[in-house]
């Protein structure tokens, strides 16, 4: 097959903005009050159980559309004050939530909760939700300053350590520390009490996993004996440096200026240790909670499916509660149907003949029309293949949920609070 | 689009292949390293994040920091900041190894983690000691995600910001300067013509450009659609459609669910021609905001194949050999 050159301009012809793919009925979304009480063994149940909902997974799934569309359903049915913390969302998403530029350049969304208005979904559905929506989006290096703040045993270490050059260094870029500010900044929000249940988008980690470690890591990492002696050495000049292996190595490799960096880094972080380790071992019980949930968001594609299938064993190996599993964008299923296929086989092979006999009637060019009809069944057995890749890779996902939730290929974007419900209203059952 | 660059692509010396999660990096950076050993190279292709998933699409077993020949031509590599310590060390610094490793891996290790770039200039001072040492003709490398990547092309830089001198601070220098050479060092991001990648994308666009000095010298857009329909044969299909039912009894089956699938993938793909047409214009601007000009953008088909591996990875092989005209 040849690339075929995308030429936006050449169909501009109505957009069709129908939603879902056909096969799979879309949910009324006009009435936010439930039809009786939610039903176990769907998304639905678990959500309006749990206070936590954590979605995760590989990159390019939809987590955070997932993570949006589920708080959106629990604040619409279930009346529930919902927050959802999200991790760096596409401008569109902060538009399809209706929350309007903050004049700023940003889009509305900040490290501060918002409330998302009830006019946002009266425009989509017609009615007001039950409850209460809310939105926040992580900022690494704000979450980071106001943990300083509050640890800090006075106002001279908090202003040295926010002025340290290797903490805003830390804070503003370190990688590892989205992980562990996202983990932290949950637990701050679920400690105020403030909501029913708060859904939390995961940032987007090199290994799915990592962020689970992240408050034992960061606990681990200012326990460690290393540091202690690299301070302590630091701290009291008696001890010649030079004279140490460790120290020459290190000052070869890295330069005196730096190391002094580090070591203030250090010393002045060792006073809100135990701040700090206390907060990571209740962030770590927090996960494993029985009123926390994972929701692992995938699509059907090999990479994918092997990463979610990696995490959701890896939550299980940790005695962490796999709630569910979301497959997302898959194909309609009528795409893997034996008949359908054979018939398109048909189609293919007899266009011409079907052409003449179909054209009459219909008045169309008759080469044009088998043209057509040779391409409809061309792309039903191309797509029929990927739909029947898709069904084997899930066949292959072994570790099993409570919940497993299939969502068809939506062929236009998300974007607006209509589409949210109406993703959710697919995970839903 | 050909390369309408004066220096081609493959003809660099090091090529860091980036992208969002999910839109087939680690395909494209074998695509590219199969393509340039099919055309007489001797290519290290290395992945970063030791999954082992690109051995894998060569149909090998996972690959260590050592490396081993995958295909005719092409070394494969895992990257493991550890090994590449224990190398730098012995080949740079000329420290007796053996006898210091233990505590050093775990000091160095601890640092770090506290120190934002020592990990990363670990990765890429491997790589770019594989260009100088000149054993091979082109490193491909399978690099981090376009959340992470400009944090490790920069890291270089931001030792040196940060070290003022030491040995490493005499290290960087001659790094940044194989990074800073476009004839010799390009970024490739890979995306899919959808809304989160191609955001992605040209945000990435701009940090590449004012955080780091590496160049992004190509976009791939992967899984382009093809278009199902040409002039005039959409209103004979809505024609058909409209018709189902007759062509339904023509047929002796339900045609519903043939021609609905031909409604998703028309659909399917104006969405996406409308991202693609947003890259376009997102690069433009991106470039002429700084007076350069836009990275060319090749396209990659969507692959209706029954499994990823070999076999795809070739197809995308031979689709971005035709892009880049060879």
């Amino acid at each position: 097959m040849t690339p075929s050159r995308p030429s936006p301009l050449a169909r501009a012809r109505r957009s069709d903005r129908s939603g879902a793919a056909e096969s799979d009925p879309v949910p009324q979304l006009d009435d936010p009050a439930p039809s009786g009480r939610p039903k176990e063994g769907t998304l639905d149940g678990l959500v309006a159980s749990k206070e936590i909902v954590i979605a995760c997974g590989p990159g390019g799934v939809g987590k955070t559309t997932a993570a949006a569309a589920t708080a959106a359903m629990a604040a619409y049915h279930h009346g529930d004050r919902v927050l959802v913390l999200t991790i760096d969302p596409a401008r569109r998403l902060a538009d399809a939530l209706g929350l309007t530029s903050n004049g700023r350049g940003g889009h509305g969304l900040g490290n501060s909760e918002r409330r998302i208005p009830d006019e946002v979904f009266r425009a989509a559905t017609g009615a007001s939700p039950r409850g209460e929506l809310w939105a926040a989006m992580l900022d690494t290096k704000e979450s980071w300053d106001a943990l300083v703040r509050r640890h800090a045993p006075d106002a001279r270490t908090r202003d040295k350590i926010l002025a340290n050059p290797l903490y805003r260094n830390i804070s503003g870029r370190f990688v590892q520390s989205h992980d562990y500010i996202a983990m932290e900044r949950l637990y701050e929000l679920h400690a105020q009490g403030k909501y029913d249940l708060i859904v939390v988008d995961t940032p987007p980690t090199r290994n799915a996993i990592d962020f689970l470690d992240a408050p034992a890591r960061m606990s681990e990492f200012f326990s460690s004996r290393l540091l202690r002696w690299l301070t302590a050495s630091y701290r009291s000049r008696v001890v010649n440096l030079a004279s140490r292996p460790f120290s020459q190595v290190a000052d070869r490799i890295l330069g005196t200026e730096f190391l002094a960096d580090i070591a203030e880094f250090f010393i002045l972080f060792q006073s809100m240790y135990s701040g700090f380790v206390e907060r990571a071992d209740a962030v770590t019980r927090l996960l494993a909670d029985r009123r926390t949930t994972f929701l692992v968001v995938s699509t059907l594609e090999a990479t994918p499916v092997r990463e979610a299938e990696y995490f959701a064993r890896a939550l299980v190996a940790r005695k962490l509660p796999l709630g569910a599993i979301v497959l997302n964008k898959v194909l309609p299923t009528y795409f893997r149907d034996r008949d359908a296929a054979s018939l398109a086989e048909q189609l293919r092979d007899s266009a011409g003949s079907l052409a003449e006999r179909l054209g009459g009637p219909l008045g169309t060019d008759r080469d044009l029309t088998a043209r057509v009809l040779g391409e409809v069944a061309e792309s039903f057995l191309n797509f029929g293949v990927v739909a029947r890749r898709e069904a084997e890779q899930q066949a292959e996902l072994a570790t099993r949920p409570e919940v497993l939730t299939t969502v068809p290929f939506f062929d236009a974007d998300i974007v607006d609070m209509e589409g949210l419900l109406r993703l959710g209203a697919t995970m839903w059952h | 689009m050909a390369d309408a660059r004066p220096f081609p692509l493959l003809d660099r010396r090091l090529l860091f292949v980036t992208g969002k999660g999910g839109t087939g990096k680690t395909t494209v950076a074998a695509a590219l390293a199969q393509l340039a050993a099919g055309r007489g190279k001797h290519v290290l292709a290395c992945e970063v994040d030791a999954k082992g998933d690109l051995a894998a699409l060569f149909e090998a077993a996972p690959t260590d920091f050592a490396g081993r020949e995958v295909a005719p031509g092409v070394v494969a590599m895992s990257m493991d900041t550890e090994a590449s310590l224990r190398e730098y060390l012995k080949l740079q610094l000329r420290i007796p190894v053996a006898t210091r490793l233990g505590p050093l891996a775990r000091a160095l290790d601890f640092v770090a983690a506290a120190a934002p770039g020592v990990r990363e200039i670990l990765t890429v001072g491997k790589l770019c000691y594989e260009v100088r040492d000149r054993s091979y003709d082109l490193v491909v490398v399978d690099a981090a995600a376009t959340g992470h990547i400009v944090s490790q092309l920069a890291a270089p830089q931001a030792i040196n910001d940060l070290v003022k001198v030491g040995l490493i601070r005499s290290q960087t220098d001659w790094m940044l300067e194989i990074l800073s050479d476009p004839r010799r060092t390009g970024l490739v991001a890979v995306t899919t013509p959808e809304e989160m990648p191609v955001n992605e994308t040209l945000e990435l666009a701009g940090r590449v450009r004012s955080e780091t000095t590496v160049e992004l010298s190509a976009v791939v857009v992967n899984r382009v659609l093809p278009e199902l329909f040409g002039l005039h044969e959409e209103e004979v299909f809505d024609e058909v459609s409209a018709h189902g039912e007759e062509l339904s009894k023509l047929l002796g089956g339900d045609a519903g669910p043939l021609l609905e699938g031909a409604r998703l993938a028309v659909t399917m793909r104006r969405t996406r021609a409308g991202h693609l047409q947003r890259l376009r214009q997102g690069l433009a601007s991106e470039a002429e905001s700084s007076g350069a000009s836009p990275p060319p953008v090749l396209y990659v088909p969507y692959l209706f194949s029954r499994a990823h591996g070999l076999r795809s990875m070739r197809q995308v092989a031979t689709a971005l050999g035709e892009e880049l005209g060879l």
